[in-house]
Protein backbone atom coordinates (compact mmCIF):
# COMPACT_ATOMS: atom_id res chain seq x y z
CA UNK A 1 0.00 0.00 0.00
CA UNK A 2 2.43 2.77 0.86
CA UNK A 3 4.14 2.36 -2.59
CA UNK A 4 0.44 3.21 -3.99
CA UNK A 5 -0.03 5.81 -1.71
CA UNK A 6 3.38 7.94 -2.83
CA UNK A 7 2.47 7.88 -6.05
CA UNK A 8 -0.75 9.83 -5.61
CA UNK A 9 1.29 12.32 -3.49
CA UNK A 10 2.08 15.23 -5.13
CA UNK A 11 5.32 15.13 -6.95
CA UNK A 12 6.90 18.72 -6.06
CA UNK A 13 7.60 19.80 -2.51
CA UNK A 14 6.79 23.34 -1.86
CA UNK A 15 3.36 21.65 -2.81
CA UNK A 16 3.29 18.78 0.13
CA UNK A 17 3.54 21.73 2.88
CA UNK A 18 0.00 23.51 1.64
CA UNK A 19 -1.29 21.84 -0.53
CA UNK A 20 -4.71 20.44 -0.08
CA UNK A 21 -5.79 17.68 -2.22
CA UNK A 22 -7.94 20.41 -4.56
CA UNK A 23 -10.66 17.60 -4.56
CA UNK A 24 -11.09 18.68 -0.71
CA UNK A 25 -11.83 22.08 -1.33
CA UNK A 26 -14.03 21.32 -4.53
CA UNK A 27 -16.06 19.15 -2.46
CA UNK A 28 -16.55 21.96 0.04
CA UNK A 29 -17.06 24.50 -2.60
CA UNK A 30 -19.92 22.64 -4.12
CA UNK A 31 -21.58 21.53 -0.51
CA UNK A 32 -21.20 25.73 -0.29
CA UNK A 33 -22.79 26.49 -3.76
CA UNK A 34 -25.41 23.82 -3.23
CA UNK A 35 -26.51 24.97 0.43
CA UNK A 36 -26.86 28.57 -0.35
CA UNK A 37 -28.94 27.82 -2.87
CA UNK A 38 -31.37 25.15 -1.32
CA UNK A 39 -31.40 27.16 1.84
CA UNK A 40 -31.86 31.42 2.26
CA UNK A 41 -29.94 31.13 5.56
CA UNK A 42 -26.78 29.25 4.43
CA UNK A 43 -25.16 32.62 2.95
CA UNK A 44 -24.76 34.92 6.43
CA UNK A 45 -22.07 36.07 8.69
CA UNK A 46 -23.32 34.82 11.60
CA UNK A 47 -24.53 31.54 9.96
CA UNK A 48 -20.63 31.08 8.59
CA UNK A 49 -19.64 32.08 12.64
CA UNK A 50 -22.12 28.98 13.64
CA UNK A 51 -20.26 26.92 11.29
CA UNK A 52 -17.07 27.67 12.27
CA UNK A 53 -17.81 27.19 16.21
CA UNK A 54 -19.76 23.73 15.63
CA UNK A 55 -16.51 22.63 14.13
CA UNK A 56 -14.09 23.81 16.62
CA UNK A 57 -14.50 20.79 18.51
CA UNK A 58 -14.57 18.21 15.83
CA UNK A 59 -11.75 20.37 14.52
CA UNK A 60 -9.25 20.17 17.25
CA UNK A 61 -10.14 16.74 17.90
CA UNK A 62 -9.24 16.19 13.98
CA UNK A 63 -5.84 17.50 14.76
CA UNK A 64 -5.24 15.17 17.22
CA UNK A 65 -6.23 12.54 14.56
CA UNK A 66 -4.39 13.50 12.01
CA UNK A 67 -0.73 13.01 13.61
CA UNK A 68 -1.75 9.86 14.60
CA UNK A 69 -3.08 8.84 11.27
CA UNK A 70 -0.01 10.35 9.76
CA UNK A 71 1.99 7.86 11.57
CA UNK A 72 -0.15 5.12 10.55
CA UNK A 73 -1.85 4.94 14.07
CA UNK A 74 -5.65 5.14 14.96
CA UNK A 75 -7.13 6.58 17.81
CA UNK A 76 -10.79 5.82 18.46
CA UNK A 77 -10.50 6.94 21.67
CA UNK A 78 -11.06 10.75 21.00
CA UNK A 79 -14.79 11.38 21.83
CA UNK A 80 -14.78 9.20 24.61
CA UNK A 81 -11.26 11.09 25.94
CA UNK A 82 -12.89 14.20 25.44
CA UNK A 83 -15.92 13.06 27.45
CA UNK A 84 -13.71 12.27 30.33
CA UNK A 85 -11.72 15.05 30.35
CA UNK A 86 -14.54 18.14 30.40
CA UNK A 87 -16.17 15.32 33.72
CA UNK A 88 -12.74 15.66 35.03
CA UNK A 89 -12.19 19.04 34.37
CA UNK A 90 -15.72 20.02 35.23
CA UNK A 91 -15.18 18.27 38.83
CA UNK A 92 -11.76 19.52 39.87
CA UNK A 93 -13.19 22.80 40.02
CA UNK A 94 -16.68 22.31 41.31
CA UNK A 95 -16.30 19.68 43.56
CA UNK A 96 -12.75 19.92 44.44
CA UNK A 97 -12.28 24.02 44.86
CA UNK A 98 -9.75 24.43 42.67
CA UNK A 99 -9.47 27.98 41.23
CA UNK A 100 -10.44 27.87 36.90
CA UNK A 101 -7.08 27.63 35.53
CA UNK A 102 -6.94 23.95 37.15
CA UNK A 103 -9.89 23.28 35.29
CA UNK A 104 -8.28 23.95 32.06
CA UNK A 105 -5.10 22.15 33.48
CA UNK A 106 -7.13 19.26 34.50
CA UNK A 107 -8.93 18.94 30.88
CA UNK A 108 -5.21 18.83 29.17
CA UNK A 109 -3.83 16.76 31.52
CA UNK A 110 -6.86 13.97 31.34
CA UNK A 111 -6.64 13.95 27.80
CA UNK A 112 -2.29 13.78 27.55
CA UNK A 113 -2.69 10.92 30.43
CA UNK A 114 -5.24 8.90 28.16
CA UNK A 115 -3.30 9.10 25.28
CA UNK A 116 0.03 8.18 27.05
CA UNK A 117 -1.81 5.23 28.30
CA UNK A 118 -2.81 4.65 25.02
CA UNK A 119 0.44 5.07 23.42
CA UNK A 120 2.40 3.05 26.03
CA UNK A 121 -0.40 0.45 25.04
CA UNK A 122 0.84 0.52 21.76
CA UNK A 123 4.63 0.94 21.35
CA UNK A 124 5.83 -0.45 24.37
CA UNK A 125 3.31 -3.84 24.73
CA UNK A 126 2.75 -4.04 21.02
CA UNK A 127 -1.32 -4.11 21.24
CA UNK A 128 -2.65 -3.19 17.89
CA UNK A 129 -3.74 0.86 18.49
CA UNK A 130 -6.96 -0.01 16.99
CA UNK A 131 -7.69 -2.68 20.26
CA UNK A 132 -5.68 -0.28 22.88
CA UNK A 133 -7.98 2.36 21.79
CA UNK A 134 -11.19 0.87 21.32
CA UNK A 135 -10.44 -0.19 24.20
CA UNK A 136 -9.96 3.52 26.05
CA UNK A 137 -13.18 4.81 23.82
CA UNK A 138 -14.58 2.30 26.41
CA UNK A 139 -12.58 2.75 29.58
CA UNK A 140 -12.41 6.49 29.57
CA UNK A 141 -16.30 6.31 28.67
CA UNK A 142 -17.15 4.27 31.94
CA UNK A 143 -14.89 6.36 34.35
CA UNK A 144 -16.56 9.61 33.37
CA UNK A 145 -19.69 7.98 34.18
CA UNK A 146 -18.70 6.90 37.18
CA UNK A 147 -17.17 9.87 38.59
CA UNK A 148 -20.71 11.31 37.65
CA UNK A 149 -23.08 8.91 38.47
CA UNK A 150 -24.32 9.72 35.39
CA UNK A 151 -25.62 13.11 35.64
CA UNK A 152 -23.43 16.20 34.29
CA UNK A 153 -21.83 18.79 36.56
CA UNK A 154 -23.62 21.89 35.34
CA UNK A 155 -22.43 25.53 36.59
CA UNK A 156 -19.08 26.32 35.29
CA UNK A 157 -16.71 29.17 36.86
CA UNK A 158 -17.69 32.36 34.30
CA UNK A 159 -14.21 32.38 33.38
CA UNK A 160 -14.88 29.16 32.24
CA UNK A 161 -17.63 29.72 30.37
CA UNK A 162 -16.11 33.24 28.64
CA UNK A 163 -13.89 30.26 27.05
CA UNK A 164 -16.88 28.28 25.38
CA UNK A 165 -19.47 31.34 24.91
CA UNK A 166 -17.25 34.38 25.16
CA UNK A 167 -17.22 36.23 21.87
CA UNK A 168 -14.08 38.50 21.70
CA UNK A 169 -14.68 40.99 19.04
CA UNK A 170 -17.82 39.04 17.73
CA UNK A 171 -16.01 35.83 17.16
CA UNK A 172 -16.61 32.94 19.55
CA UNK A 173 -14.26 32.02 21.49
CA UNK A 174 -13.79 28.57 20.44
CA UNK A 175 -13.15 29.68 17.13
CA UNK A 176 -10.15 31.35 17.98
CA UNK A 177 -8.87 28.47 19.91
CA UNK A 178 -9.59 26.42 17.18
CA UNK A 179 -7.43 28.68 14.54
CA UNK A 180 -4.44 29.52 16.57
CA UNK A 181 -4.42 25.64 17.81
CA UNK A 182 -4.56 24.86 13.61
CA UNK A 183 -1.52 27.26 13.23
CA UNK A 184 0.52 25.95 15.80
CA UNK A 185 -0.10 22.33 14.29
CA UNK A 186 0.40 23.14 11.27
CA UNK A 187 3.98 23.94 12.15
CA UNK A 188 4.78 20.98 13.88
CA UNK A 189 3.73 18.30 11.35
CA UNK A 190 5.29 20.46 8.71
CA UNK A 191 8.28 22.19 9.82
CA UNK A 192 9.80 19.92 12.81
CA UNK A 193 11.42 17.28 13.36
CA UNK A 194 8.39 15.70 15.48
CA UNK A 195 5.98 16.08 12.34
CA UNK A 196 8.63 14.94 10.18
CA UNK A 197 9.20 11.61 11.72
CA UNK A 198 5.67 10.82 12.21
CA UNK A 199 5.65 11.26 8.65
CA UNK A 200 7.86 9.23 7.93
CA UNK A 201 6.81 6.49 10.48
CA UNK A 202 4.06 6.32 8.61
CA UNK A 203 5.77 6.19 5.00
CA UNK A 204 8.31 3.56 6.20
CA UNK A 205 8.58 2.10 9.96
CA UNK A 206 11.66 -0.02 9.17
CA UNK A 207 13.73 3.03 7.19
CA UNK A 208 12.80 5.60 10.11
CA UNK A 209 14.50 3.25 12.61
CA UNK A 210 16.97 2.11 10.60
CA UNK A 211 18.02 6.01 10.34
CA UNK A 212 17.93 6.64 13.88
CA UNK A 213 14.18 7.68 14.73
CA UNK A 214 13.19 6.15 18.19
CA UNK A 215 9.93 5.50 16.89
CA UNK A 216 8.16 4.09 20.06
CA UNK A 217 9.33 7.09 22.00
CA UNK A 218 7.71 9.03 19.14
CA UNK A 219 4.63 6.81 18.80
CA UNK A 220 3.82 7.35 22.48
CA UNK A 221 4.51 11.30 22.01
CA UNK A 222 2.13 11.17 19.26
CA UNK A 223 -1.04 9.20 21.00
CA UNK A 224 -0.49 11.81 24.17
CA UNK A 225 -0.70 14.79 21.61
CA UNK A 226 -3.50 13.06 20.03
CA UNK A 227 -5.23 12.43 23.91
CA UNK A 228 -4.44 16.13 24.80
CA UNK A 229 -5.96 17.68 21.46
CA UNK A 230 -9.22 15.73 22.77
CA UNK A 231 -8.44 16.78 26.06
CA UNK A 232 -9.13 20.85 24.43
CA UNK A 233 -11.69 19.56 22.90
CA UNK A 234 -13.07 18.33 26.06
CA UNK A 235 -12.28 21.79 27.57
CA UNK A 236 -14.05 23.40 25.25
CA UNK A 237 -16.97 21.41 24.53
CA UNK A 238 -17.46 21.21 28.62
CA UNK A 239 -16.99 25.13 28.41
CA UNK A 240 -19.64 25.74 25.92
CA UNK A 241 -22.19 23.71 27.63
CA UNK A 242 -21.67 25.18 30.90
CA UNK A 243 -21.34 21.39 32.10
CA UNK A 244 -19.12 18.03 32.60
CA UNK A 245 -21.17 16.01 30.17
CA UNK A 246 -20.01 12.36 30.96
CA UNK A 247 -21.88 11.60 27.18
CA UNK A 248 -20.41 14.58 25.76
CA UNK A 249 -18.02 13.66 22.37
CA UNK A 250 -19.90 10.71 21.88
CA UNK A 251 -19.48 9.46 18.29
CA UNK A 252 -17.36 12.11 17.91
CA UNK A 253 -14.10 10.13 16.36
CA UNK A 254 -16.38 9.30 13.84
CA UNK A 255 -16.81 12.84 12.32
CA UNK A 256 -13.07 13.71 13.40
CA UNK A 257 -11.43 10.53 11.59
CA UNK A 258 -13.94 11.32 8.74
CA UNK A 259 -12.84 15.19 8.58
CA UNK A 260 -9.00 13.75 8.53
CA UNK A 261 -9.81 11.80 5.46
CA UNK A 262 -11.50 14.00 4.00
CA UNK A 263 -8.64 16.38 3.99
CA UNK A 264 -6.53 14.27 2.77
CA UNK A 265 -4.69 12.60 4.97
CA UNK A 266 -3.38 8.61 3.90
CA UNK A 267 -5.24 6.39 5.76
CA UNK A 268 -2.32 4.12 5.82
CA UNK A 269 0.15 6.46 7.00
CA UNK A 270 2.62 9.06 5.67
CA UNK A 271 0.94 11.66 3.78
CA UNK A 272 -1.02 14.55 6.07
CA UNK A 273 -1.33 18.03 6.25
CA UNK A 274 -3.56 19.84 8.83
CA UNK A 275 -4.31 22.87 6.31
CA UNK A 276 -6.55 19.84 4.52
CA UNK A 277 -7.90 18.69 8.14
CA UNK A 278 -8.94 21.82 8.51
CA UNK A 279 -11.10 21.65 5.03
CA UNK A 280 -11.86 18.40 5.86
CA UNK A 281 -13.78 19.68 9.22
CA UNK A 282 -15.21 22.80 7.81
CA UNK A 283 -16.75 20.18 4.94
CA UNK A 284 -18.44 17.99 8.29
CA UNK A 285 -19.47 21.05 9.42
CA UNK A 286 -20.58 22.55 7.14
CA UNK A 287 -22.65 19.69 5.76
CA UNK A 288 -24.37 18.87 9.49
CA UNK A 289 -25.16 22.88 9.53
CA UNK A 290 -26.62 22.67 5.75
CA UNK A 291 -28.99 19.32 7.11
CA UNK A 292 -29.70 21.45 10.10
CA UNK A 293 -31.02 23.85 7.99
CA UNK A 294 -33.01 21.98 5.55
CA UNK A 295 -34.78 20.34 8.75
CA UNK A 296 -33.11 16.86 8.69
CA UNK A 297 -33.20 14.44 11.51
CA UNK A 298 -29.78 14.24 13.12
CA UNK A 299 -30.25 10.15 13.12
CA UNK A 300 -30.09 10.48 9.36
CA UNK A 301 -27.24 13.40 9.88
CA UNK A 302 -25.27 10.20 11.47
CA UNK A 303 -26.30 8.10 8.73
CA UNK A 304 -24.37 10.77 6.49
CA UNK A 305 -21.16 11.02 8.74
CA UNK A 306 -20.49 7.17 8.67
CA UNK A 307 -21.75 7.21 4.45
CA UNK A 308 -19.18 10.36 3.54
CA UNK A 309 -15.99 8.53 5.77
CA UNK A 310 -16.56 5.24 3.48
CA UNK A 311 -17.16 7.49 -0.08
CA UNK A 312 -13.62 9.10 1.33
CA UNK A 313 -11.71 6.65 1.57
CA UNK A 314 -13.17 4.57 -1.55
CA UNK A 315 -12.76 7.67 -3.85
CA UNK A 316 -9.15 7.60 -2.18
CA UNK A 317 -8.62 4.64 -3.18
CA UNK A 318 -10.02 4.62 -6.76
CA UNK A 319 -7.92 7.55 -6.83
CA UNK A 320 -4.79 6.10 -6.31
CA UNK A 321 -5.27 3.25 -8.39
CA UNK A 322 -6.01 4.99 -11.43
CA UNK A 323 -2.60 6.90 -10.79
CA UNK A 324 -1.02 3.47 -10.62
CA UNK A 325 -1.72 2.88 -14.21
CA UNK B 1 43.48 -1.87 16.78
CA UNK B 2 40.98 -2.54 14.19
CA UNK B 3 38.43 0.05 13.15
CA UNK B 4 35.37 -2.89 13.40
CA UNK B 5 36.10 -5.95 16.05
CA UNK B 6 33.00 -8.20 16.00
CA UNK B 7 34.38 -11.11 18.78
CA UNK B 8 31.88 -13.78 19.19
CA UNK B 9 28.18 -12.37 17.98
CA UNK B 10 25.53 -14.23 18.24
CA UNK B 11 21.99 -13.59 17.35
CA UNK B 12 18.76 -15.99 17.69
CA UNK B 13 15.18 -15.18 16.40
CA UNK B 14 12.96 -17.92 18.70
CA UNK B 15 14.77 -21.66 18.09
CA UNK B 16 16.34 -20.10 14.93
CA UNK B 17 19.98 -19.14 15.09
CA UNK B 18 20.99 -16.86 13.19
CA UNK B 19 24.51 -15.97 14.03
CA UNK B 20 26.02 -18.32 15.78
CA UNK B 21 29.30 -16.61 17.32
CA UNK B 22 30.94 -14.06 14.31
CA UNK B 23 34.24 -13.12 14.68
CA UNK B 24 36.30 -11.00 12.04
CA UNK B 25 37.52 -7.80 12.42
CA UNK B 26 37.80 -4.94 9.50
CA UNK B 27 40.72 -1.85 9.49
CA UNK B 28 40.16 1.80 7.85
CA UNK B 29 39.99 1.79 3.87
CA UNK B 30 39.75 -2.10 4.01
CA UNK B 31 37.24 -3.05 1.16
CA UNK B 32 35.64 -6.30 3.01
CA UNK B 33 33.34 -9.20 0.29
CA UNK B 34 30.69 -10.42 3.07
CA UNK B 35 29.27 -13.62 1.01
CA UNK B 36 27.15 -16.30 1.39
CA UNK B 37 24.03 -18.33 0.80
CA UNK B 38 20.48 -17.29 1.37
CA UNK B 39 19.92 -17.30 5.16
CA UNK B 40 23.31 -17.37 5.98
CA UNK B 41 22.99 -14.33 8.50
CA UNK B 42 24.85 -11.60 6.26
CA UNK B 43 22.01 -9.08 6.31
CA UNK B 44 21.08 -9.94 10.05
CA UNK B 45 25.03 -9.59 11.01
CA UNK B 46 24.76 -6.01 9.79
CA UNK B 47 22.12 -5.33 11.26
CA UNK B 48 23.27 -5.97 14.34
CA UNK B 49 26.57 -4.12 13.44
CA UNK B 50 23.89 -1.20 12.64
CA UNK B 51 21.92 -1.48 15.90
CA UNK B 52 18.65 -2.60 14.25
CA UNK B 53 18.93 -5.95 15.76
CA UNK B 54 20.32 -6.14 19.21
CA UNK B 55 23.16 -8.96 19.63
CA UNK B 56 22.20 -12.09 22.58
CA UNK B 57 25.98 -12.22 22.89
CA UNK B 58 29.51 -11.33 22.09
CA UNK B 59 30.82 -7.59 21.08
CA UNK B 60 31.03 -5.31 18.65
CA UNK B 61 33.44 -2.29 18.80
CA UNK B 62 34.07 0.41 16.82
CA UNK B 63 37.28 1.92 17.08
CA UNK B 64 37.15 0.12 20.54
CA UNK B 65 33.89 1.81 21.33
CA UNK B 66 31.14 -0.82 22.37
CA UNK B 67 28.41 -0.34 20.14
CA UNK B 68 25.89 -3.61 21.88
CA UNK B 69 22.67 -2.08 23.41
CA UNK B 70 23.15 1.48 21.37
CA UNK B 71 20.50 2.61 19.18
CA UNK B 72 20.50 2.97 15.47
CA UNK B 73 21.01 6.64 15.67
CA UNK B 74 24.20 6.33 17.92
CA UNK B 75 25.65 4.39 15.95
CA UNK B 76 25.47 6.35 12.95
CA UNK B 77 26.75 9.04 14.44
CA UNK B 78 29.52 7.34 15.61
CA UNK B 79 30.02 6.72 11.71
CA UNK B 80 28.61 3.55 10.55
CA UNK B 81 26.51 3.54 7.95
CA UNK B 82 24.67 0.95 5.41
CA UNK B 83 23.28 1.16 2.54
CA UNK B 84 19.93 -1.06 3.16
CA UNK B 85 18.92 -3.87 0.45
CA UNK B 86 15.24 -2.38 0.63
CA UNK B 87 17.47 0.90 0.55
CA UNK B 88 15.61 2.06 3.88
CA UNK B 89 13.54 5.25 2.06
CA UNK B 90 10.53 7.18 3.18
CA UNK B 91 9.06 7.07 -0.68
CA UNK B 92 6.10 10.26 0.26
CA UNK B 93 9.05 12.08 1.46
CA UNK B 94 11.51 14.33 -1.08
CA UNK B 95 15.23 13.42 -1.93
CA UNK B 96 16.57 16.32 0.73
CA UNK B 97 14.13 14.68 3.20
CA UNK B 98 15.36 11.93 2.86
CA UNK B 99 19.26 12.34 2.71
CA UNK B 100 19.11 14.01 5.86
CA UNK B 101 16.05 11.49 7.83
CA UNK B 102 17.65 11.32 10.98
CA UNK B 103 20.07 13.72 11.52
CA UNK B 104 17.85 17.24 10.54
CA UNK B 105 19.73 20.31 11.26
CA UNK B 106 16.90 22.38 13.22
CA UNK B 107 17.23 26.66 13.17
CA UNK B 108 15.52 28.70 16.14
CA UNK B 109 11.85 30.08 14.71
CA UNK B 110 12.55 33.87 15.44
CA UNK B 111 15.39 33.40 17.78
CA UNK B 112 12.67 31.63 20.14
CA UNK B 113 13.82 28.12 21.28
CA UNK B 114 11.41 26.66 19.09
CA UNK B 115 13.73 24.46 16.64
CA UNK B 116 12.02 23.63 12.99
CA UNK B 117 13.92 22.07 10.31
CA UNK B 118 16.51 24.31 8.63
CA UNK B 119 15.10 23.20 4.88
CA UNK B 120 17.03 25.65 2.91
CA UNK B 121 20.03 24.01 4.59
CA UNK B 122 19.11 20.46 3.76
CA UNK B 123 18.05 21.41 0.25
CA UNK B 124 21.69 23.12 -0.14
CA UNK B 125 23.53 20.30 1.13
CA UNK B 126 21.45 17.52 -0.50
CA UNK B 127 21.85 19.04 -3.93
CA UNK B 128 25.68 19.60 -3.02
CA UNK B 129 26.11 16.14 -2.63
CA UNK B 130 24.44 14.87 -5.28
CA UNK B 131 26.17 16.99 -7.36
CA UNK B 132 29.67 15.27 -5.83
CA UNK B 133 27.91 12.10 -6.69
CA UNK B 134 27.26 12.59 -10.20
CA UNK B 135 23.87 11.10 -9.74
CA UNK B 136 21.12 12.16 -11.68
CA UNK B 137 18.37 13.04 -9.73
CA UNK B 138 15.30 15.66 -11.64
CA UNK B 139 15.46 17.85 -8.37
CA UNK B 140 15.75 17.60 -4.63
CA UNK B 141 12.34 18.25 -3.92
CA UNK B 142 11.18 15.48 -5.67
CA UNK B 143 9.49 12.77 -3.92
CA UNK B 144 11.41 9.71 -3.80
CA UNK B 145 8.72 6.97 -4.61
CA UNK B 146 8.70 9.01 -8.74
CA UNK B 147 12.09 7.85 -8.70
CA UNK B 148 13.32 4.97 -10.97
CA UNK B 149 15.08 1.98 -8.63
CA UNK B 150 18.40 3.09 -9.86
CA UNK B 151 17.61 6.79 -8.96
CA UNK B 152 16.12 5.62 -5.72
CA UNK B 153 19.45 3.41 -4.67
CA UNK B 154 21.85 6.59 -5.62
CA UNK B 155 19.36 8.74 -2.63
CA UNK B 156 20.37 5.96 -0.57
CA UNK B 157 23.71 5.91 -1.29
CA UNK B 158 23.80 9.97 -0.79
CA UNK B 159 22.39 9.45 2.80
CA UNK B 160 25.28 7.15 3.54
CA UNK B 161 28.27 9.21 2.11
CA UNK B 162 26.75 13.06 3.58
CA UNK B 163 27.71 12.34 6.84
CA UNK B 164 31.96 11.59 6.50
CA UNK B 165 31.06 7.91 7.72
CA UNK B 166 34.48 5.83 8.82
CA UNK B 167 32.37 2.35 7.94
CA UNK B 168 30.01 2.05 4.71
CA UNK B 169 28.00 -1.26 4.43
CA UNK B 170 26.14 -1.77 1.80
CA UNK B 171 23.77 -4.85 1.30
CA UNK B 172 23.26 -5.63 -2.60
CA UNK B 173 24.36 -2.64 -3.88
CA UNK B 174 24.30 -3.37 -7.24
CA UNK B 175 21.58 -6.12 -7.44
CA UNK B 176 19.17 -3.90 -9.20
CA UNK B 177 21.46 -1.97 -11.23
CA UNK B 178 21.91 -2.08 -15.22
CA UNK B 179 25.87 -2.61 -15.75
CA UNK B 180 27.08 1.09 -16.54
CA UNK B 181 25.71 1.70 -12.84
CA UNK B 182 26.91 -1.17 -11.71
CA UNK B 183 30.86 0.20 -12.78
CA UNK B 184 29.88 3.55 -10.86
CA UNK B 185 28.97 1.91 -7.51
CA UNK B 186 32.47 -0.11 -7.90
CA UNK B 187 34.46 3.09 -8.87
CA UNK B 188 32.56 4.78 -5.80
CA UNK B 189 33.92 1.93 -3.48
CA UNK B 190 37.55 2.08 -4.81
CA UNK B 191 37.39 5.86 -3.65
CA UNK B 192 36.22 5.03 -0.81
CA UNK B 193 39.27 2.99 0.49
CA UNK B 194 41.35 5.69 -1.38
CA UNK B 195 39.93 8.00 1.16
CA UNK B 196 40.41 5.31 4.41
CA UNK B 197 36.85 4.85 4.76
CA UNK B 198 36.21 0.86 5.53
CA UNK B 199 33.23 -1.18 3.11
CA UNK B 200 31.62 -4.04 3.60
CA UNK B 201 29.85 -5.16 0.89
CA UNK B 202 27.47 -7.73 0.71
CA UNK B 203 26.65 -9.35 -2.49
CA UNK B 204 25.67 -12.34 -4.54
CA UNK B 205 27.55 -11.08 -7.62
CA UNK B 206 30.94 -12.90 -7.00
CA UNK B 207 32.39 -10.46 -10.23
CA UNK B 208 31.52 -7.10 -8.47
CA UNK B 209 33.60 -8.92 -5.13
CA UNK B 210 36.79 -9.99 -6.70
CA UNK B 211 36.76 -6.55 -8.69
CA UNK B 212 37.13 -4.64 -5.55
CA UNK B 213 37.35 -6.43 -2.57
CA UNK B 214 40.57 -7.20 -0.60
CA UNK B 215 39.29 -9.22 1.87
CA UNK B 216 36.60 -11.87 1.62
CA UNK B 217 34.77 -12.92 4.11
CA UNK B 218 32.17 -16.08 3.43
CA UNK B 219 28.87 -17.00 6.17
CA UNK B 220 27.57 -20.32 6.27
CA UNK B 221 24.93 -20.88 8.69
CA UNK B 222 25.57 -17.88 10.53
CA UNK B 223 29.31 -19.06 11.04
CA UNK B 224 32.52 -17.67 9.80
CA UNK B 225 33.44 -20.35 6.86
CA UNK B 226 36.36 -18.60 5.49
CA UNK B 227 38.63 -15.31 5.70
CA UNK B 228 40.73 -14.41 3.06
CA UNK B 229 42.61 -11.83 0.97
CA UNK B 230 41.11 -11.43 -2.32
CA UNK B 231 44.63 -12.67 -3.62
CA UNK B 232 44.78 -15.93 -2.08
CA UNK B 233 41.74 -17.44 -2.81
CA UNK B 234 39.89 -18.03 -6.20
CA UNK B 235 36.01 -17.86 -7.32
CA UNK B 236 35.51 -21.80 -7.05
CA UNK B 237 36.82 -21.67 -3.57
CA UNK B 238 34.72 -19.44 -2.68
CA UNK B 239 31.38 -20.81 -4.30
CA UNK B 240 32.57 -23.70 -2.44
CA UNK B 241 32.97 -22.13 0.99
CA UNK B 242 29.39 -20.56 0.38
CA UNK B 243 27.68 -24.36 -0.32
CA UNK B 244 29.36 -25.98 1.97
CA UNK B 245 31.46 -28.27 0.13
CA UNK B 246 35.22 -26.80 1.11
Amino acid sequence: MPDAAAIAAPVRRPGMRFVVRLESLAVLAVLVIVLAVLSPYFLSVSNFLNILLATSVIGVLAYGATFVIAAAGIDLSLGSVLGLSGVVGALSVNELGLPWPFGILACLATGALCGTVNGLLNARAGIPAFIVTLGMLGVARGLGLVLTNGVPVYGLDPVLVYIGQGRPAGVPFPVIVFLLTGGVAHFVLAYTRFGKYALVIGDNEGAARAMGVRVQRQRVALYALSGMMAGLAGLLFMARTNAGDPTGGLNYELTAITATILGGTNLFGGRATIFGTLIGALIMGVLQNGLNLLAVSSFYQQMAIGAVLVLAVWLDQVNRTRARR
Amino acid sequence: MSLLELADVRKHFGPVQALDGVSFAVDGGEVIGLVGDNGAGKSTLMKTVTGVHAPDGGSIRLDGTLLNGREPGEIRALGVEMIYQDLALARMQDVASNIFLGREPTRRLFGLPIRMIDRPRIEREAAAMIRKLGARLPSVDYVVGHLSGGQQQSVAIARALTFNPRLVIMDEPTAALAVREVEHVLDMIRELRRQGIAVILISHRLNDVFAVCDRIIALRQGQVVADQPIAQTSMNEVVAHIVGAA
